[in-house]
């Protein structure tokens, strides 16, 4: 057992598990989704990030790349989560709390993808 | 290269998960803790103020306590998470400093700003591949010309000169890296398009060859002149097609053997090749009889073969002569006492020649033999090129400097490649003849430096030639070493060789017609090449050192011409 890959592995699937929880629930109903859970997944996501740097393989550059896809799309939900709350002096409305939850979907995804490149990779090694 | 970027990036990771760590633990804790409003109601911070105020404490610029006045409880978070941010901040800024003053960080970074130079080259240039005394005197004077080159040494001193040097006119790229490893080569255009010739002029024989075979495996019709010491390496190099291989020692015994027998034919090759020409009056009369060399190494022996052909009588002075060698003439011994000179029998010699690769030992044996006879032609070998000085003041006749003969012979075939050719069929050509030759030569150069170069007869080279013989004129020689300002004045230079089809006409008469294709030697003050340039290329000059007026070009003036 490889305690490198664990904590690769850990980090990456708990970036789509934090995720996932975050997205379920109504779309535009600001209760069902926790601010607490969305910072989390932020900072998971920023985590899996620096953990795939340096690693020079095809599969490594295309992890990087959905990592970075999911940060951009985590960052301008949490802008707008930040705009909806302070900015815009209306409080969160369900528009905008489905704008954020759409955003995190779209972070799902790429965390998906993320996850089921992880699996290529453990399956190509045969050992 | 990458390699290294990827290593460093992973470098990164502990520093940066480090600060994601610290920061997302303050930012929760602000969240977490509950505050106080200025109602005295218990109030929580939201995220966005937790990041806004963790944000610029963590940089320590510190605008105070927002929304409200905190408690003690969050006084007592940020005291832990001032020091915790800080700490990481130092940790992550160290890391990247760190990584930065890194040996290999700078050398990537050069290597990264070398490439994209090479790439970027949109000139015609050469690859130089070792810059000592060779190489930075080559690079030199090809700048001189507008020609550029690009530089790979393997001394970090050497590339450092490339590029603080200030005589240069443009930059030279140069890489510090071993020349003989093939991707160092490709990084610094051994495939770029316009790399017009290689140049392996480092110190090491099979390292030159490296470069010589990789570069005609991936370019066959691009030039390679390569810098050899070694007679077995110099046929290696000849046999996959290498354009000239330079070896030092057999050049300069060709040298002195032509100076022995033939002065003024001497001459004019030291003319043609050196920058700093011997005076006319130094052609030596006497230089029938005994020769003396010192030293039976590569140096010896090549003099010896060249100057055997000659017939010239030899003695060898050499401490380490294998019994086996069997020479007419030889002697056991230094050279550098006098005893042994005059067992060599330097009292009667012509001419004494110090070859040994020790340059003390070298100027000592011209010294004693000079002391025991006054008139000696002396010839000292200089090994080293930092004794540039005591050689000066050694007032030997000649100073062989391995470095600057490649140099010289390197540089004459990058002049023009029919200056090689020229000066090859010149020594068919007797003394005389040379002499002849000579004094017009100087009558041309005076004190300066003779360059020389060669002109070519095409659309690309020469258009006003070319447009002047496609309407049916005729060209002559002469028109070219006319001064284009006067037509009554002529150029400091002249012809030396007509290349037309197969011939090859040596100092061809003014008066001989030219066509397309062929190709003239001439040689001459430097400055009348570019003035040779305007008559070349400007339709109108040439159309006024043929005709002695202006051309009427425009339509007013030909209406004017008419009446």
């Amino acid at each position: 057992m490889n305690k490198e890959k664990v904590i690769f592995a850990f980090f990456i699937v708990l970036a789509l598990t934090v995720n996932f929880g975050f997205f379920l629930g109504e779309i535009d109903n600001p209760e069902h989704h926790n601010v607490f859970e969305f910072f989390a997944a932020i900072v998971i996501s920023l985590i899996c990030t620096v953990l795939k740097f340096g690693d020079r393989t095809h599969l490594g550059a295309s992890m990087m790349a959905t990592s970075l896809v999911a940060d951009l799309q985590l960052v301008v939900a949490a802008m707008i989560w930040g705009y909806a709350e302070h900015i815009s002096g209306v409080g969160m409305t369900p528009s905008h709390m489905s704008s954020v939850v759409s955003l995190s979907g779209g972070a799902l995804l790429a965390n998906v993808i993320s996850v089921i490149l992880l699996m290529v990779e453990t399956i190509m090694v045969r050992r | 290269m990458n390699n290294v970027l990827y290593a460093l990036f992973r470098r990164l990771r502990v520093p940066l998960i480090t600060m994601i760590l610290v920061y997302a633990g303050s930012i929760l804790g602000f969240v977490l803790i509950p505050g106080m409003d200025d109602q005295g109601n218990v109030y929580r911070m939201d995220f966005f103020h937790a990041v806004y105020f963790v944000s610029f404490m963590g940089s320590t610029i510190g605008f105070g306590e927002i929304p409200y006045a905190f408690t003690d409880a969050q006084r007592m978070w940020t005291l832990a998470t001032i020091y915790a941010t800080v700490i990481a901040w130092l940790y992550g800024i160290g890391t990247i400093l760190a990584l930065v003053q890194e040996p290999v960080f700078g050398r990537m970074l050069r290597r990264r700003s070398f490439v994209r130079k090479v790439d970027n080259m949109t000139e015609p240039f050469y690859l130089v591949c070792g810059y000592g005394v060779t190489g930075s005197i080559i690079v030199r004077k090809l700048a001189k010309r507008g020609i550029r080159s690009v530089v790979v040494d393997l001394d970090e001193g050497r590339v450092d000169a490339v590029e603080t040097t200030g005589e240069l006119q443009f930059e030279v790229p140069g890489l510090c890296a071993d020349a003989s490893l093939p991707d160092v080569l490709d990084d610094a255009g051994l495939q770029h398009d316009k790399c017009v010739g290689v140049l392996a002029l480092t110190n090491v024989d099979q390292v030159n060859l490296s470069i010589a075979i990789a570069s005609k495996l991936l370019r066959p019709e691009r030039m390679v002149i390569s810098r050899t010491e070694e007679d077995v390496t110099t046929a290696n190099l000849l046999s996959f097609g290498t354009d000239q291989v330079v070896n030092p020692f057999r050049v300069y015994a060709e040298y002195l053997s032509l100076a022995a027998h033939a002065p003024y034919t001497h001459l004019v090759y030291d003319w043609l090749v050196n920058p700093y020409h011997r005076p006319l009056s130094s052609a030596y009369q006497k230089t029938k009889g005994r020769w003396i060399i010192c030293g039976y190494g590569r140096f010896g022996s090549a003099l010896y073969r060249e100057f055997d052909e000659d017939d010239v009588d030899l003695t060898v002075v050499d401490s380490n002569l294998s019994l086996d060698t069997d020479l007419p003439y030889m002697v056991r011994g230094k050279g550098t006492e006098a005893l042994t000179l005059s067992e060599a029998g330097v009292e009667d010699a012509v001419g004494i020649i110090a070859g040994t690769a020790n340059d003390a030992d070298n100027l000592s044996i011209i010294m004693t033999a000079r002391e025991m006879n006054k008139k000696l032609i002396t010839v000292v070998r200089q090994n080293v090129h930092a004794n540039k000085l005591v050689f000066k003041n050694s007032k030997a006749d000649f100073v062989m400097e391995p470095g600057q003969i490649i140099a010289n012979r390197v540089l004459a075939h990058l002049k023009s490649p029919l200056l090689p050719v020229f000066i090859e069929q010149m020594q068919a050509y007797d003394d005389v003849w040379a002499h002849t030759l000579l004094n017009r030569m100087n009558s041309v150069a005076k004190e300066e430096e003779l360059d020389s170069w060669s002109v070519k007869v095409d659309e690309e080279n020469s258009p006003a030639l070319m447009e002047s013989l496609n309407s049916g004129g005729d060209v002559t020689l002469g028109i070219l070493l006319k001064d284009p300002r006067d037509r009554q004045q002529k150029l400091s230079a002249f012809p030396l060789m007509l290349h037309s089809g197969d011939m090859y006409d040596i100092l061809p008469g003014e008066l001989d017609l030219l066509k397309p294709g062929d190709e003239i030697l001439f040689c001459g003050k430097s400055k009348s090449l570019r003035r040779m340039e305007w008559t070349m290329n400007n339709f109108n000059t040439l159309h006024y050192l043929q005709t002695g007026h202006e051309p009427t070009g425009n339509l007013l003036s030909r209406l004017l011409s008419r009446q």
